[in-house]
């Protein structure tokens, strides 16, 4: 039940819970209970609304900075990650296989205080060797979910 | 001048679906449970496939029996499913459709007059298929209380000795009903000792919801006396691929492949090579569209209950075929009621032969908020039933 309980809520985490017990054929508390435990395992991290933004009259700008750092002995990037996702303005910090070593997303009002950012914040860490940062222009899919209205559905009313 | 028509193809009745799709068609507004077809979208990589065959040219006919390639992919799906093999070269044709296979299928075995046993409710097709092939229709009504299953007594008390094909449609539309291995080796036996060939429609075999889809074929001494149809549509969402096949012994996939030969040609070049990627890398998809049609499933069988309204709990397909014989109406009268005054269409149950009196197929090959709208006007139509039942 567990793997498809995530794959729903993933989806949708406002679906009523016992509408959920109902299609996993199973009880409310069973649903409950597998749930907390989810919370608890740290498994479920939050529950987060989708938004796009773009379609709303607030600016937002979102940067992707690849940053190079020299890994500190004895605690690898892991003290560098948590230095960067600190600021609260720091969406999402990974660690990338590659070119580069931590890749941070960062959510802005406007394309200065990005550069703000990198060049007060970020660049000036002493493990940080070198940034280079992208601006995404416009989003077509996040999360799993395509931006944009759901098309109609165009078969037949009725088909044997 | 001259009546140009055949008389065998005009005293076919036509499809009861057709009635009361008119009908429907002039309401702009109403919402459907009538669809016999997935809501999913062909998966991507599959369309993708599709895409690149276009890209490279695949614009050309295929050996009759379809590309190789394909027919060696659907030899090991069988083999991966159901355990038993096929032999890609001789006993696997591809065809527009399960439906191709259908008519083809019972064209190459009937001779004037020959019997053919149609369980119903059961798909549409089988019975006009068997006519125009020569043979003889002979019905055999499914009960509710067997869960829409074709019990041994039944199968007996229809055979005579002039049958010579048993259709058997699981996992069945219109009803949802299964037959599980149990069920199928009562009627394996009859069907062995009065040496009787089966056409095994499992176009729905991928969707079932509780133990994993048994075929006949796996049966001891039946793969040799069997026509066995799947095809791509329901369990990749690719109805409008018209992607089939039939895998039987040789000497009938040789003749069955002689008319799709001559009628057809081959099954769409396109769509065969958007089959193969399917077939390797569709698991995980169908899987995927299996769980949610289950969820759905669960869900209808709770509002069911909540209602108050009858219907045995279906394990195939994407069907509920809830009862309604308790508000004293046909199937039509009560769908065409509901579609004026709630707005909502479905299928009456009659659609799929006579003994689906009294019942209404509702398809849920939609989403869960869709399903949620729809029954919730069932309710109120049915509560409202109720009341002028009792007012009066």
């Amino acid at each position: 039940m567990r793997e498809e309980l995530l794959a729903i809520l993933e989806k949708n985490s406002r679906i009523d819970f016992n509408e959920l017990a109902i299609m996993l054929g199973t009880t409310e508390e069973e649903v409950l209970k597998e749930i907390s435990e989810l919370e608890n395992e740290g498994i479920i991290c939050g529950y987060h609304t989708l938004i796009n933004w773009d379609k709303t009259s607030i600016e937002k700008v979102t940067g992707l900075i690849e940053v190079k750092v020299t890994p500190q002995r004895g605690k690898g990037f892991d003290e560098m990650a948590e230095r960067i996702y600190k600021y609260p303005e720091v969406k999402a910090v990974y660690l990338m296989s590659g070119g580069y070593d931590l890749l941070v997303i960062l959510e802005e009002k406007t394309l200065k205080e990005i550069a703000g950012f990198v060049s007060d914040k970020l660049s000036t860490l002493d493990s940080v060797l070198s940034t280079t940062t992208h601006f995404i222009l416009k989003k077509y899919k996040d999360h799993g979910t395509v931006l944009k209205k759901a098309e109609k559905d165009e078969r037949e009313v009725i088909i044997p | 001048m001259r009546n140009f028509l055949a008389d065998r193809v005009v005293n076919i009745k036509p499809s009861g679906i057709r009635k009361f799709f008119d009908i429907v068609s002039e309401m702009k507004d109403a919402i459907s449970l009538g669809v016999g077809e997935p809501d999913f979208d062909t998966p991507w990589h599959i369309r993708e496939e599709g895409i690149y065959a276009f890209e490279r040219g695949k614009t050309f006919y295929t050996s009759n029996a379809g590309l190789k390639d394909l027919r060696t992919e659907i030899s090991k799906y069988i083999e991966r499913k159901q355990g038993v093999i096929y032999d890609p070269d001789c006993e696997i044709l591809v065809t527009v459709g399960g439906s191709e296979a259908i008519d083809i299928g019972l064209r190459a075995v009937l001779n004037p007059g020959d019997e053919v046993i149609i369980p119903q409710p059961s798909y549409v097709s089988y019975e006009p298929c068997t006519i125009l092939a020569g043979g003889k229709p002979v019905i055999v009504e499914l009960k509710a209380e067997n869960e829409f299953r074709l019990t041994p007594e039944q199968l007996s008390n229809a055979i005579t000795p002039k049958t010579k094909v048993l259709i058997l449609p699981y996992p069945n539309n219109p009803t949802g009903g299964i037959m599980e291995r149990d069920d199928l080796e009562k009627i394996a036996k009859i069907i062995i000792e009065k040496d009787i060939l089966v056409m095994s429609d499992e176009i729905y075999s991928a969707l079932t919801y509780k133990d994993k889809h048994t075929s006949i074929i796996e049966l001891d001494g039946m793969r040799e006396r069997t026509i066995m149809i799947n095809g791509f549509s329901k369990a990749y969402a690719m109805t409008g691929w018209r992607l089939g096949y039939a895998c039987a012994p040789k000497e009938i996939i040789k003749q069955m492949t002689k008319i799709h030969q001559f009628a057809i040609m081959c099954a769409p070049t396109i769509s065969q090579y958007a089959a193969i990627e399917a077939l390797k890398n569709g698991d995980e998809n169908v899987e995927e569209m299996r769980k949610s049609y289950n969820q759905r499933r669960r869900f209808l069988m709770h509002r069911f209950k909540e209602i108050g309204l009858e219907c045995f709990e279906p394990f195939g397909a994407f069907y509920v075929f809830p009862c309604i014989k308790e508000f004293g109406m046909t199937s039509e009268e009560f769908a065409t009621r509901f579609l004026k005054e709630e707005k909502v269409a479905l299928v009456p149950g009659t659609a799929f032969g006579e003994c689906g009196e009294g019942y209404l197929r509702i398809s849920y090959a939609y989403s869960i908020d869709n399903l949620k709208i729809a029954i919730g006007r069932l309710e109120k139509f049915i509560n409202r039933l109720r009341e002028e039942k009792t007012s009066r």
